[in-house]
């Protein structure tokens, strides 16, 4: 959501922090993270018990199976379903520490087996989606900003647009046009660069609307600051000012968007996964829910959670080394 | 979305209101409400306009409706888009324009409830947070923040894996989903209010803690949440029809616009037009509700 509200509202006069606390800041940030994460697993460790239903029925093949008394104990046995809920809740937490996710209630095997294929795919299609994206934003921003009432005005108009689309219906759109009619693309499955093009643009075009608006506005402000004009006065033609001077302050604001856009991108991939047909952890997250399999569901969460906080804590870090003024306050706040 | 909204700070001590803490409404608001419709872009009277044959669409159905939008007829299946059927027929025979107008209100409330409930559940945590002491206000700063750690549709989806599928469901799903993002606007708004010259007026003149809260703070935090939720709704309306989408939420035969194209998409090959409609609606919802909550927003942010 708000990843202006990352950088600060606080209005405060930021101080240069020296290197030894960047180092320290960094670190504390880390601990943070891991916080964080833990507190979210647990989280959704509990508030997944509350879903309606007893997971032995499920494990047992649906509400329709009538199975003897034994069979239900040695399946709660098996599951540990027969320990109370903070004992379950702690041997989850140390098979996550040994990267053992559960048992699958529906495929009766190790969660990882079923959802490690599922990885790669899912963030192959997250960052092609964002290179797109990116490459949207970056061209409307270099072609619209200060040329003109009109151009900037279409180049507004368009953005506000894309921004608006649903990713699903862009999808089914593209796939349409692209592999139906045109038979440029494959209509579905995962087969190399071909396959991932039509999924990734139809997440990447909502998306670059929206990062070509923050990127447009930054743009703007940028051009408008003296070291663009100490540039031009050097005699620097408009596109090596754009490209050298401008451009490089318009990215960064979009930094810190791009930590919320994998995120949004990877747990949005699921509609882009369901219409192309792909293999990928949000469609395995979605089967999972309306199968009721809490083990995966689980699973699917932490992973989407982890890779999303590791991202930040990396654009974070990454922030601070190229622009030391960020100290703690601004960034936290 | 990085709505960042400014407060309406210093409006009463400003026009020397006669009762501190309440800022006072503008006497000449009619005079200058007509000179900003005068400098409203064309962009926003489309957006206005269209918005307006939506929420006509959404109350009053049978005005445009032409035929019974879930009656089937196998005899007029897959009958492209024509004078009689604007937007064709689908694998039902059922008219898809009847369909998509009576769609209209279901996924507008969608939005709209969806909304109500984010901004409730944000406001919540948000104003608390924003006028309690540091501990409390910590705790809930931290609570948000791991809410935060579940981003994009993740949030909605742990909601519906607890509460099942579901017109409903998705909605609170939606809502929750939108909560952490308004509770954080919300803080920063509050934390804005308290520090504003007429809190302190009403501090000096006396008035108690909790009049202070709920005459003076909480209404001036309040107000701009109108423009907030015109600018939710969009999104909301786009996530909800997502969940339909994804078959989380309306279940066909609900002519609501997620399911529709989720249905119209196995057709696609064969008639481009039962998906195309829905979704173009879907994306003129989200469209003419931000353009207009927008144009409101900075109309707002001139006003103070």
């Amino acid at each position: 959501m708000s990843a202006a509200a990352t950088t600060s509202h606080t209005g405060l006069p930021r101080t240069t922090a020296t290197a030894g606390s960047a180092g320290r800041v960094i670190l504390k940030r880390a601990a943070g993270s891991v916080f964080v994460l833990w507190a979210a697993v647990t989280l959704t460790f509990f508030v997944l018990r509350l879903t309606p239903g007893d997971p032995v029925t499920a494990i047992l093949g649906g509400a329709g199976s009538s199975p003897s008394p034994e069979t239900v104990a040695a399946v709660k046995a098996q599951y540990g379903l027969d320990q109370p809920v903070f004992v379950q809740y702690l041997d989850y937490l140390a098979g996550l520490a040994t990267g053992n996710f559960g048992t699958s209630y529906i495929f009766k095997v190790p969660v990882l087996d079923i959802l490690g294929p599922q990885i790669l795919p899912t963030f192959q299609l997250a960052g092609l989606a964002l290179v797109f994206a990116w490459a949207i934003a970056l061209a409307f921003t270099l072609l619209t900003v200060g040329r003109g009432r009109v151009r900037d005005g279409i180049g507004r108009g368009i953005e506000v647009f894309f921004a608006a689309l649903p990713p699903f219906w862009v999808g089914i759109m593209l796939a349409l046009v692209f592999a139906v009619i045109l038979g440029w693309f494959p209509v579905a499955g995962d087969d190399g660069f071909k396959s991932l093009v039509l999924p990734a643009l139809a997440l990447a075009i909502p998306l670059g609307g929206f990062i070509a608006q923050v990127t447009r506005s930054s743009f703007e402000e940028a051009r408008a600051q003296p070291f663009v004009l100490s540039a031009r006065a050097r005699g620097l033609s408009d596109l090596a000012v754009r490209l050298g001077h401008a451009l490089r302050h318009a990215i960064l604001p979009g930094l810190t968007l791009s930590a919320w856009a994998v995120g949004s991108l990877i747990s949005s991939a699921v509609v882009a996964e369901i219409i192309f047909a792909r293999p990928g952890l949000g469609r395995s997250l979605v089967d999972a829910i309306i199968n009721r399999d809490l083990p995966i569901t689980l699973a699917v969460v932490v992973i989407i959670a982890a890779v999303y906080i590791v991202v930040n804590l990396l654009v974070d870090v990454l922030y601070r080394v190229i622009d030391p003024r960020i100290t703690e306050k601004g960034a936290t706040a | 979305m990085s709505v960042a909204l400014e407060p309406t700070t210093a409006r009463g001590s400003l026009a020397g209101s006669p009762r501190p803490g309440q800022p006072a409404s503008s006497p000449r608001g009619t005079a200058k409400a007509a000179a900003a419709l005068r400098k409203t872009p064309i962009g926003v009277w489309i957006a206005a306009a269209l918005l307006a044959f939506l929420v006509i669409a959404a109350v009053v159905p049978s005005l445009l409706i032409r035929q019974d939008p879930f009656v089937i007829d196998p005899a007029t299946a897959f009958t492209a888009p024509n004078a009689e059927h604007w937007f064709g027929t689908d694998q039902n025979g059922r008219d898809v324009f009847s369909r998509v107008v009576a769609g209209t209100g279901q996924s507008l409330l969608l939005g709209l409830a969806a909304t109500a409930i984010g901004l409730v559940l944000g406001g919540l945590l948000g104003i608390t947070a924003g006028v309690s002491g540091k501990w409390l206000d910590s705790a809930i700063c931290r609570f948000v923040e791991i809410l935060f750690a579940f981003p994009g549709l993740l949030l909605a989806l742990i909601v519906i894996a607890v509460s099942g599928t579901g017109t409903v469901t998705a909605a609170i799903a939606v809502g929750v989903g939108t909560a952490p993002g308004y509770a954080r606007m919300l803080r920063t708004q509050t934390l804005q209010v308290i520090a504003s010259p007429y809190v302190e007026t009403a501090l000096s003149l006396g008035r108690s803690r909790s009049h202070i809260l709920w005459r003076t703070i909480v209404p001036n935090v309040v107000r701009p949440l109108f423009v907030l939720a015109t600018l939710g709704v969009g999104q909301a309306i786009v996530w909800a029809s997502s969940l339909s989408f994804l078959g989380l939420g309306a279940q066909p035969p609900a002519a609501e616009w997620g399911a529709m194209l989720a249905d119209g998409r196995n057709y696609i090959q064969l008639a481009w037009w039962i998906a195309a409609f829905p979704g173009i609606f879907i994306t003129l919802a989200a469209l003419t509700t931000t353009v207009v909550g927008r144009h409101l927003q900075q109309r707002l942010e001139a006003e103070v």
